[in-house]
Parts: structure tokens; C-alpha cells; sequence
């Protein structure tokens, strides 16, 4: 079963939380770090890498002796990456999304593509012998979603019952590639306003997408707040509250974890999975 | 003299939640004309800092999606098979497109020998023009899960810039989103200079390493502030070196406090609510800093 950690705000404890339940369910889950553009699980887990894997796409190049400049290729590229300059195609690797439809439009056979790394997936064991699966996008590349999806299609080490995600803030095309065919989603977020407008969107986001979901307060000051007023009024499940503490982000500063600080948390975050289990 | 070119100055943080919607809320204190604009569009929070006087909002039309007309559709599953994005799927002998999937590259519709599939134009989000005491905001909604998330950074930037210009105001001030990825991209590139905000941990330095690796790429001048800073003497050190290998500078740090949530709640910047606090001035010295170093002319307000 699947389970993406969640959130519309950035910052809230994705992290800390997947990298937390992975240490309650060691034996019992691996965790994916589909957050490509900022990977952090592995700075918080202690484990060794296996194997990596570069994820490539294919971009597009023109034979200008076959080329005639026609400008097809131009025309058809929605998303602006190709250019006629002088007497020469220029193609802009940063914004193709590599659809393939210009090597297919072109009348003269003189587009060809190319595979280009656009990131990597790194494979590892952790200390207590979980697995972490690592997608890290390559600086000044935007396709994010196709490292999260490849991240995603990875072989696991080892069969275990839970696979878990830690999936991008926002609710853009990076989030939906991330929590999309998961079968529970834990949306994490903070007792603040900025928490709550990013919750909302977050909320809606995974409605549309029929995804069941439960929420987790982190940081609170007291037991009712801006975000239990909000579940409890939607009729949402509030799974977790965890308090505000400067001892856990002191704990977090010098790479430590959750339980490390609060380790009466375990027995909760072992229920956590099981309670996704419809 | 006329401004044709505003100074652009982007706060970003690689990782989220560092503090980017408080502190750009709180500089937007300290200049006295500037235009504000959020792009940090599938999460927009700053003008939940703003007193909102009233707004405009406007569709967003970015490219296209395509739909199979069923009654033309001869079940052949071309469109299937090139479709790069596994958005096409046969369920009940009837192909359909997943509007979640679509990047909308037609070359579905394309390739169809039947001509069976439409191009339909889509509006993936809203942008808004707000009126603030703190002057005209430009920002923007995503819809949950919508393609071109760059696109309308782009847009929002451009609507910020060309309003600057008519009526020749010599800031621009962006909060922009996290990561490092498509809409950072969207929001970084030409800018005057990056802010980027973060904090003395594992995550904060490594994300903050990233984003000091792209802005290096797009050749984007940048400087720092440690949010939280007494929480790690260490990773402040570390934040410090790996500023200085980059060319960039610390400008400010402030410490882990929570005066930055009390005013949030209060639907106010720190400036406003606590105007006398060490944090308040940091972030006057950080204003002050940065006015220097993008050569900007314009008054403060001290």
C-alpha cells in the first residue's frame, strides 16, 4: 500500500514525519523521497548507498544538413522550446517536455532524439535496514514530475507492505505526481494561517483527485486551533497533533529525528499506517 | 529619470517554510513605493499579511488540453501508444485522457487519422490584481494539480513589471516559491537579485546549497538570511562558508522566536506588530543592505 506525506505549505514536517514513521516501520516499509527538488530525507537517515540510476529524457536534435527550416517543428512545439535563429534551429532543452512531437512532424526525417539526464535516483539501506529510494532533479532542469515518476516506477529492494512517499509542498503538477495513485495521503501541516490557506488548497486538490487523506498538526500551542476548527467543521480526520517545541527543532538541527525526542511516538506512528488500511 | 527597468528582487528559500511570506511582508514595510508580487502561485500566503483594500481577478488561459469526441474515436489506441505521458487509457473498450495527465504537447491530436481528438483551450488558474495599503499586489491561483505553474510566475512577473514601469516605480518585490524546479526558474531568471531564506539545519543548508547552484547558473546575484539562526551555531558556520563559496553573503540573521507566528495570526508583518524588536531591525539593516547593493533609488521607511 502506498501512503504519500503531504502538504500545500513547505516547511511543516513533511520530512521529519516520513523519515520518523520510516524509523517506527523499519521492518515493515520503505520510504521515497519524491520531493526531487529538495531531497532531505537521507540527511536524517543513516544508510548506505546501493546503487543510482540517472533519469534521462529524450530531447531533441535537428541534422541541419537534413533541415530545410520549414519551421514545423516550431509550430508545433507548445511549449515555446524550439526557435528558428538566423539559418539555424535552436532547440531549449530547459523547457521541452519531451512529447516527441517534432521528431514525428518533421517532413525531412532531420529531427532525432537524444537521451539527456535530467536527474538520478539513488537506492539505499538504512541503519535499521529500511529501504530509501532518493529522486534528485538535476540544477536548472524543470521536469521535476519525470524524476518523481521514475522515483515512483523504481524496483523495491525488498517486498515490504507500506511504500512511503514524501511528496513536494504545493498542490502543482509536482504534488500530483507524487501523491496520484497513492491509496492514503497524511497532509501535514501547522496551526497558522498560512498553514491553514495551504491546507484548504491541499484539501481541495486531493477531493478532486478522490484520494482518502488524513491530517497532521504539527507545532501546536493548544490541543484546539485554527486547523481543528476547520477539520472538525469539514468533518475531516485530525490523525496527529504534535506540539511546538523548541527541543524537537534543536533535535532536527543536528539531523535527529522525532523520536528521538518523543519516543512514546512510536507505538502512534506504527497505528498511523495500520489505520490507512481500508 | 525614467525607470524602464525596475529592480527585481526575488525572495526564495529552496526548502519551504523558512520564513520567505514573513520577512518579504516585513521588507515590503521598509521601501516606500514598490509593487508586490506573489509567485508562489499553487500556494500563495503573502497577502494573508496585507490589508486588502479590494482586488481584481482575471482568467488565466495557458495552452490547451485534449478531449476524445466519442463519436468519432475509432478505438484504434494510436493516440495510446505515443502519448509520453501515460495520459491515454482504455477502460470499458473506450479510450480517455486524463485532464490530470495531459501536458498538452498535441501530439495526440496530431496523429489521430480520425481526427477525433479536440484542443480545447484551458484556463489553468486565476491572477489578481489586489490594492493594499502597501500598494498594488499582483498574485495568482493555480488550480489544484494544474500544468504551466511557470507560465503564470511568468505572467504575474510581466503584469508586476509592466504596471512598474507605467507608473514608474523603481521595485519590484517577489515572494517567490520553493524548490528549485519549474516555477523558481519562471521566477528567478532576469531578476536584479535573490533573497534566499533560510535556516541552520541539515535540510536548510543542503536545500540552500541547490538554490545558490541555480541562481549561480542563471548568473543572479544572491544573498542570504538564517532564519532560526541560534538553533545550530554549526550550521551557521557551515551556511556561512558555503555563502562565501558562492560569492554570496550573509545580510541578516534572525533568531527562532515567536514573534514572526504572533503577528501571522494577527494578519500582520512583524514590522507592524513588534516594530521595535531586534527581528524588526534586522530587517530594516537588511533593507537597507539590499537597497545598496541593487543601487536602488528610493526612499525608506526608517
Amino acid at each position: 500500500m502506498k501512503i504519500a506525506i503531504a502538504s500545500g505549505k513547505g516547511g511543516t514536517g513533511k520530512t521529519s514525519l516520513a523519515v520518523a514513521l520510516l524509523h517506527a516501520n523499519a521492518e515493515r516499509a520503505r520510504l521515497l523521497d519524491c520531493d526531487v527538488e529538495e531531497p532531505n530525507c537521507h540527511l536524517f537517515l543513516s544508510h548506505t548507498v546501493i546503487g543510482h540510476k540517472a533519469v534521462e529524457l529524450l530531447i531533441p536534435q535537428v541534422n541541419p544538413n537534413l533541415c530545410k527550416l520549414c519551421g514545423k517543428c516550431v509550430e508545433a512545439c507548445q511549449f515555446n522550446a524550439i526557435a528558428i535563429a538566423g539559418n539555424q534551429v535552436m532547440i531549449f532543452n530547459e523547457l521541452c517536455h519531451s512529447c516527441g512531437g517534432c521528431a514525428r512532424i518533421c517532413p525531412h526525417g532531420a529531427i532525432q532524439e537524444f537521451p539527456v539526464k535530467i536527474g538520478e535516483l539513488s537506492q539505499s539501506r538504512c541503519k535499521n535496514e529500511a529501504e530509501l529510494l532518493t529522486g534528485t532533479l538535476e540544477i536548472g532542469h524543470a521536469s521535476a514530475p519525470a524524476v518523481i515518476k521514475a522515483a515512483k516506477k523504481a524496483l523495491p529492494l525488498q517486498d515490504v507492505p507500506f511504500t512511503l512517499i514524501d511528496s513536494p509542498p504545493g498542490t502543482a503538477c509536482t504534488f500530483v505526481a507524487a501523491v496520484e495513485d497513492s491509496d492514503f495521503v497524511f497532509l501535514v501541516t501547522e496551526a497558522t494561517p498560512f498553514g491553514l490557506n495551504d491546507l484548504k488548497l491541499a484539501v481541495e486538490a486531493l477531493l478532486n483527485m478522490e484520494l482518502p487523506f488524513a491530517i497532521i498538526v504539527n507545532r501546536i500551542q493548544s490541543e484546539t486551533n485554527l486547523i481543528t476548527d476547520y477539520a472538525n467543521q469539514q468533518g475531516f480526520p485530525i490523525w496527529l497533533q504534535i506540539p511546538e517545541d523548541r527541543h524537537i527543532a534543536e533535535t532536527y538541527a543536528r539531523g535527529g529525528n522525532l523520536l528521538d525526542v518523543k519516543p512514546e511516538l512510536k507505538k502512534v506512528l506504527r497505528e498511523l499506517l495500520d489505520r490507512c488500511q481500508p | 529619470m525614467k525607470i524602464n527597468k525596475p529592480k527585481e528582487l526575488v525572495v526564495i528559500s529552496g526548502k519551504g517554510g523558512t520564513g520567505k511570506t514573513s520577512i518579504t511582508a516585513a521588507l515590503a514595510q521598509c521601501f516606500s513605493t514598490k509593487v508586490l508580487a506573489d509567485c508562489d502561485v499553487d500556494a500563495a500566503d503573502l497577502h494573508l499579511l496585507m490589508k486588502v483594500k479590494s482586488y481584481k481577478e482575471y482568467p488565466f488561459i495557458a495552452g490547451h488540453i485534449a478531449q476524445i469526441n466519442e463519436e468519432k474515436c475509432q478505438n484504434c489506441g494510436l493516440c495510446a501508444t505515443i502519448c509520453r505521458f501515460d495520459a491515454i487509457t482504455q477502460t470499458d473498450n473506450l479510450y480517455k485522457i486524463s485532464e490530470q495527465s495531459c501536458e498538452g504537447c498535441k501530439v495526440c491530436v496530431d496523429a489521430c487519422p480520425n481526427k477525433a481528438i479536440e484542443w480545447i483551450e484551458s484556463q489553468t488558474g486565476v491572477w489578481k490584481e489586489t490594492y493594499t495599503e502597501q500598494g498594488l499586489m499582483f498574485h495568482a491561483r493555480l488550480f489544484p494539480g494544474a500544468e504551466n505553474s511557470g507560465k503564470l510566475v511568468s505572467h504575474v512577473r510581466e503584469k508586476a513589471k509592466q504596471y512598474a514601469v507605467s507608473n514608474q516605480i523603481p521595485l519590484i518585490l517577489v515572494d517567490g516559491p520553493p524548490g528549485i524546479g519549474c516555477p523558481v526558474i519562471a521566477s528567478v531568471t532576469g531578476a536584479s537579485a535573490v533573497l534566499i531564506v533560510t535556516e541552520p539545519t541539515p535540510s536548510g543548508h543542503h536545500d540552500m546549497k541547490r538554490i545558490l547552484s541555480l541562481t549561480k547558473h542563471f548568473k543572479i546575484p544572491a544573498y542570504v538570511i538564517i532564519n532560526k539562526a541560534d538553533l545550530s551555531d554549526e550550521f551557521c558556520t557551515r551556511i556561512q562558508e558555503t555563502s562565501e563559496q558562492f560569492n554570496s553573503i550573509v545580510v541578516g540573521k534572525i533568531s527562532y522566536n515567536s514573534l514572526f507566528t504572533e503577528a501571522q495570526l494577527l494578519g500582520k508583518s512583524i514590522l507592524e506588530v513588534f516594530p521595535d524588536s531586534n527581528e524588526s531591525k534586522t530587517i530594516k539593516s537588511i533593507a537597507n543592505v539590499m537597497s545598496h547593493k541593487m543601487e536602488l533609488q528610493i526612499s525608506r521607511n526608517d
